[in-house]
């Protein structure tokens, strides 16, 4: 009566697995970039949805704050340390204004604000977009004569994209600023070098890029996240398993952008130094 | 009289299961027309045919002359106005009051002042029975309340076409009388103009032949009757399933 089925063994994995799983990604892939072209279509369409991008804006940006403060903070202040006690084995205690503020302004900041902001704000988009999809509310909006890229997709991509570079500005000011009370009050490393420094190595063209690279972050983190979210199926644990996957190919992929992203800056502002 | 919707050919399949198996009928305008049919067997699916939220595998679908399939997005997003829609599952915004929910459609395509809309959606609430729940949020609300609401929704903007799936499961007799009552004088209220063509699915059998103009019974993918009521209590159909499907109702109603 009740006889449960026994799981299967795992088959090792033959070649042919192999390329179910290549065709499969080839696949998930076209249908981002399908969905992409969507997203793009669909962006300049009337009406603009400023009621809510703001609200999306206030979500990601004014209540990532917190977080953005803390990490950042913290990141400076780690960051102070380590290369304070190794600069000052070459009593170049100084150079810590300079590397603590590239580091941040051309990677860390951006990077370190992204993966935050998945966290918190990528996987929201994923749980709330999946589950008004798998209770027909997706649905709903398109019987209603509104598209739900436009609706649901567009405002939150736009408010990631505009979000992303202050709270990446954000991080970096609080990072540069741990980072200065730990050298210099910890490790007495003179203020003034410190600053000094700083400003002698870090031009605007650094935080520039590292603002570029936030917004592209975001415009990843957004779109991958929503993406995951608008094609969920299965009911709660789709839910739960696209956001899950919102998350980890979110992260993945930002990392994966910015090896690319920053060979092309590294170019490209190099050649005008 | 000129059809509102046509069904060409219609074949949808999920994996190997054939849902609808080249389905072919009209739905006229000006009409209500009830889809009837054992669960599981595609009413859903036919509907959301209808509005394009399924494309067919083969066949088309035609709406108001038109091939929903051959437009843009934006022209299908646009063409929808046409439409109002009752989910099985009512599909409320779950993060939105009663209010907002009914108001939602109304907000997104026309440009009513606030007084206005309020007005407006308390007049569809109230025909629904649901002017004390206006601040509710889907959570709070029962199924059949959820229901209500939904419907409340699909006709807000006084659509020129309204489908309705299930709109009465799940109610009390009472309410089930009021809501059939709501939907065939919404349905004859602009039917002068012959403007608002309703499709309901239902499974209330004695009530569909009250109020329908026309209905279609589906099984196993496909029409297997669609007639006048009056067809169907002469005995017009001869498929065995018609008969065991309308066993025990017209016995007790000629
Ligand atoms: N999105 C989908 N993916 C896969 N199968 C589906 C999907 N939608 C519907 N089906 C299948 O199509 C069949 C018909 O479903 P449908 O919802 O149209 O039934 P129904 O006639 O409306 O039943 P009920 O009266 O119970 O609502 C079902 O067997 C269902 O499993
Ligand atoms: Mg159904």
């Amino acid at each position: 009566m009740f006889t449960s089925n026994v799981p299967s063994t795992n088959s090792p994995k033959t070649s042919r697995d192999f390329g179910k799983i290549i065709l499969s990604f080839i696949h998930e892939l076209g249908e981002f970039l399908f969905f992409t072209r969507e997203f793009f279509h669909w962006l300049f369409q009337r009406p603009y949805r400023s009621s809510l991008i703001v609200q999306q804006m206030e979500f990601i940006g004014v209540r990532s704050l917190p977080i953005i403060l803390l990490t950042g903070g913290f990141t400076g202040m780690v960051f102070g340390l380590q290369t304070g006690y190794a600069f000052r084995l070459f009593n170049a205690g100084s150079f810590v204004g300079s590397t603590v503020g590239l580091a941040l302004t051309r990677e860390i900041a951006p990077v370190f604000t992204a993966l935050m902001v998945v966290a918190r704000c990528g996987s929201a988009m994923a749980a709330s977009i999946g589950t008004m999809k798998v209770t027909e509310q997706v649905d709903a909006l398109t019987t209603m004569a509104v598209s739900p890229i436009h609706y649901l997709v567009v405002p939150r991509v736009v408010a990631s994209v505009l979000m992303m570079p202050l709270l990446t500005g954000v991080f970096i000011g609080v990072g540069t600023f741990g980072a200065y009370i730990v050298a210099t009050g910890l490790l007495n490393i003179d203020p003034n070098a410190f600053m000094q420094k700083l400003t002698y190595y870090v031009d605007f063209d650094d935080v520039f890029g590292g603002m570029i690279k936030a917004a592209v972050f975001g415009f990843f983190l957004s779109i991958i996240s929503c993406e995951r979210g608008y094609k969920t199926t299965k009911g709660a644990e789709g839910v739960g398993l696209s956001t899950t996957q919102a998350v980890v190919i979110s992260s993945v992929s930002i990392l994966i952008v910015d090896y690319f992203l920053t060979s092309w800056i590294l170019e490209f502002f190099s050649g005008d130094m | 009289m000129q059809p509102m919707i046509q069904f060409q050919n219609v074949t949808k399949s999920f994996g190997t299961q054939v849902v609808l198996n080249h389905i072919s009928f009209e739905i006229p305008a000006g009409k209500l027309t009830v889809i009837l049919g054992p669960s599981g067997e595609g009413k859903s699916v036919l509907l959301k045919h209808i509005i394009g939220l399924m494309k067919p595998d083969e066949g088309k679908v035609i709406v108001d002359g038109v091939d929903l399939w051959s437009l843009s997005d934006k022209e299908r997003t646009e063409f929808r106005k046409k439409f109002g829609m009752l989910f099985q599952s009512a599909a409320l915004f779950d993060s939105m009051t009663v209010f907002e929910n009914v108001a939602f459609p109304i907000r997104e395509h026309t440009s009513l002042s606030e007084e206005e809309i309020k007005s407006k959606v308390l007049e569809k609430l109230k025909m629904v029975g649901l002017e004390k729940a206006i601040d509710k949020i889907p959570s709070e609300l029962s199924g059949g309340m959820r229901k209500r609401v939904g419907l409340a929704r699909a006709i807000a903007l006084e659509p020129k076409i309204l489908l309705y799936d299930e709109p009465t499961t799940g109610l009390d007799p009472l309410m089930t009388e009021s809501i059939n009552q709501l939907i065939y004088e919404t349905q004859k209220k602009l039917n002068g103009q012959n403007s608002v063509t309703s499709v309901v699915i239902s499974h209330d059998v004695e009530s569909t032949f009250r109020v329908a103009d026309l209905v279609v019974l589906l099984y196993r993918g496909q029409i297997i009757a669609e007639g006048r009521p009056d067809d169907f209590k002469n005995g017009k159909f001869t498929h065995p399933f018609v008969k065991e499907f309308l066993r025990g109702h017209f016995e007790k109603n000629i």
